[in-house]
């Protein structure tokens, strides 16, 4: 196996597919002539040619509306938004287009489209660059939300993201890029909405993705050398939601922190909790804790921004405060 | 502050030399802040993006520099340079770029969020063609009320190819709202050029399709610039909406790391050779009997104003951590 970026997991995902199917396209701004603004389509415009690797305008409602017409019409288009924030701008292609005409149409066309966006803060881009607006696009049936937090996944979920025939928001963070991680040399597809353990452990669950997963994981060792073994449950995919993994672990530990990255009210933390209590009340031996991002939009300011968001920290004393 | 004679520029009137004088040490200083920012970012002084006005001048100092006191400015996160024009303490532009409490921003905007709403700059916005809505809001409340103040809207040649754009400018018609629309036609958003993005590479163009009176002008100019700012802006005052067309170029990255694999050396330096500073300091010398040392001076003004606001800046306090929830709600 060998040890890759996120950056080269996705760029070999996207790769991979224009490879193996005509229909697959890239649009978005910037992902020809620049190589995408993170550097993931570099390589793609000389290699794959204008056609297939199509910068666009500034202008998002056509890019997620333009790629909503062309799955319609039977093409398989990867739609790339700059970052998810502006994904506000596209909202009625994403909601009230991608997400359900296929079921006003009864059934007569699919949109097999992959939104890319890359989103998560910590890099003082200031109040609307630095959003983790994940659990808004997962509030709506009809759309898939997936987010990997290692490279092996990242790869293998966004292939089969392109292959599958439903509209799939793909959440990636900015901040990941760089991570490193073993990613299978042969063809590798990770199936949406399926949790996974990423991390055994007995005293407590953590409830994760993305990001967070990564600060989980440093968090869980930091905590092992205390003698604390903590489980990490990776959701992958927002919607459809796996909760199989998550109430398992939870009935093995009792205690579980939800860590996500986004802010609490409404979030991630809140189904995820729900749920259990749902599903596992009777084997809850301490209130579910939620760890998220403080309720103020980010703040430019290095310090201000970091305290908002949660860090390593914040993980080991709410791991310790389930115990 | 900037020390500004705003009231010699009445509009309409071609500038006075005392004019001249106080926007050539404008740009200067515009340059000279930009190329600290430059320097600074490199040491990590300063976090986020960093968009550098290097090269677009003449354009900021030229259009705020034919308004009147009652005109609110709007632009987009290219803002270190606008903020300047109108009027804002290089010490606060530089404290904000640091994060600091004492910013335009109180730390919390960053370079994209420059304002100070006493000068009438109502800030750099972030989201591209987001505050074109804004400036419509603006200029509707101001018609509203009576008053004949004019909302300059600036953005690139990029958002014009998004739906705000439209949207606002062709509900600034149906409304007649004293706004003037100021494109800046830097050839490129980001790395795309214009004739890749837009239909029109001549975006005064699509004021046309509104019924909207507009002009393209040399942008490198300020003198041009200014003049055809105070003419259009006695028009929006009596008229309602004029777009100008702004042709310049950005000798710097889009931000700072951009790869440029979009454009070719020799069309920098072809561009370099319009220097806006250049351009004016030889109009000054020719015409206006100015000396070499005269500008000179100015120069070395402008650098040890830079130098002062960079030393205010990192003496000044960071925002302490308990106010982190200041300024989301009024109450
Ligand atoms: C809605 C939205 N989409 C994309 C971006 C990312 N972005 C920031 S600046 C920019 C280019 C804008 O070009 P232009 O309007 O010509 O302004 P310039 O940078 O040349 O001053 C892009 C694509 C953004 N900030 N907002
Ligand atoms: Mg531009």
């Amino acid at each position: 196996m060998a040890v890759i970026t996120m950056r080269e997991a996705i760029s070999q995902a996207i790769w991979e597919e224009m490879e193996r199917d005509e229909d697959v396209f890239i649009m978005g701004e910037e992902v020809g002539i620049w190589g995408g603004t993170y550097a993931v389509t570099r390589g793609f415009y000389d290699h794959f040619g204008g056609e297939r690797v199509r910068d666009t305008p500034i202008a998002e409602g056509v890019i997620i509306g333009a790629a909503n017409g062309a799955a319609m019409a039977g093409l398989r288009p990867i739609a790339e938004l700059m970052t998810i924030n502006f994904a506000f701008l596209a909202m009625d292609q994403i909601v009230n287009h991608s997400a359900k005409l296929r079921l006003m149409f009864g059934g007569q066309f699919k949109i097999p489209i992959v939104i890319r966006a890359v989103g998560g803060g910590g890099r003082q881009l200031g109040a609307t660059h630095s959003q983790t607006p994940d659990a808004v696009f997962a509030h709506f049936p009809g759309l898939k939300v997936v987010s990997p937090g290692t490279p092996s996944d990242a790869k293998g979920l966004l292939k089969t993201a392109i292959r599958q025939d439903d509209p799939v928001m793909f959440i990636e963070n900015a901040t990941l890029y760089q991570v490193r991680g073993e990613v299978p040399d042969e063809e590798h597809l990770v199936p949406i909405g399926v949790s996974k353990v990423q991390r055994e452990g007995h005293d407590a669950t953590i409830v994760t993705y993305s990001k967070m997963l990564q600060k989980s994981f440093v968090a869980a060792e930091r905590l092992s050398s205390e003698g604390i073994e903590v489980e990490i449950v990776d959701l992958r995919t927002l919607r459809p939601l796996d909760m199989g993994p998550v109430v398992q672990s939870f009935k093995k530990t009792n205690r579980a922190v939800i860590v996500e990255e986004g802010w609490k009210s409404y979030g991630v933390g809140a189904e995820i909790a729900a749920r259990l209590y749902e599903e596992a009340f009777d084997y809850a031996d301490a209130p579910i804790k939620r760890l998220a991002q403080k309720e103020v939009p980010l703040p430019y300011n290095h310090d201000l921004e970091q305290h908002a968001i949660p860090q390593v920290e914040d993980i080991i004393m709410a791991v310790k405060e389930v115990l | 502050m900037v020390n500004r004679t705003k009231s010699k520029r009445v509009a309409g009137e071609l500038m006075d030399k005392d004019t001249m004088l106080d926007l050539y040490h404008e740009m200067v200083l515009v340059r000279r802040l930009e190329e600290a920012f430059e320097t600074l970012y490199q040491e990590g002084k300063i976090g986020g993006f960093l968009h550098l006005y290097i090269g677009q001048e003449a354009v900021g100092s030229g259009v705020i520099g034919a308004r009147q006191p009652q005109d609110r400015v709007i632009t987009a996160y290219r803002d270190h340079g606008i903020a300047i024009s109108c009027g804002i303490d290089p010490k606060s532009i530089v404290a904000e770029l640091f994060g600091k409490e004492a910013g335009t921003s109180k730390g919390r905007g960053g370079s994209m969020h420059l304002g100070n709403t006493d000068l009438n700059f109502w800030g750099g916005h972030a989201i591209v063609g987001a505050h074109m809505p804004l400036a419509t809001g603006m200029a509707m409340a101001d018609k509203y009320r009576g008053s004949d103040a004019v909302t300059i809207c600036l953005f690139g040649d990029g958002a014009t190819n998004g739906g705000y754009f439209h949207e606002a400018l062709n509900l600034s018609m149906v409304w007649d709202l004293p706004i003037l629309w100021v494109c800046e036609n830097n050839q490129y958003g980001m790395g795309t050029a214009v004739e890749r993005a837009s239909a029109v590479t001549e975006i005064r163009q699509k004021a046309e399709g509104y019924g909207m009176p507009n002009e393209r002008v040399d942008g490198m100019d300020i003198l041009k610039v200014y003049e055809a700012t105070s003419k259009n802006l006695d028009l929006v005052r009596k008229n309602g909406p004029f777009f100008l067309e702004l042709m310049t170029y950005r000798f710097r990255g889009h931000s700072i790391g951009d790869p440029e694999r979009y454009r070719e050396k020799e069309e920098i330096d072809m561009w370099r050779k319009d220097d806006p500073i250049g351009i004016f300091r030889k109009h000054l010398l020719s015409t206006n009997g100015l000396t070499d040392a005269v500008l000179d001076n100015i120069e070395a003004k402008a650098q040890s104003e830079i130098e002062e606001a960079i030393k205010f800046a990192e003496a000044s306090a960071d925002p302490s951590l308990d106010s982190l929830f200041d300024y989301v709600y009024v109450d």
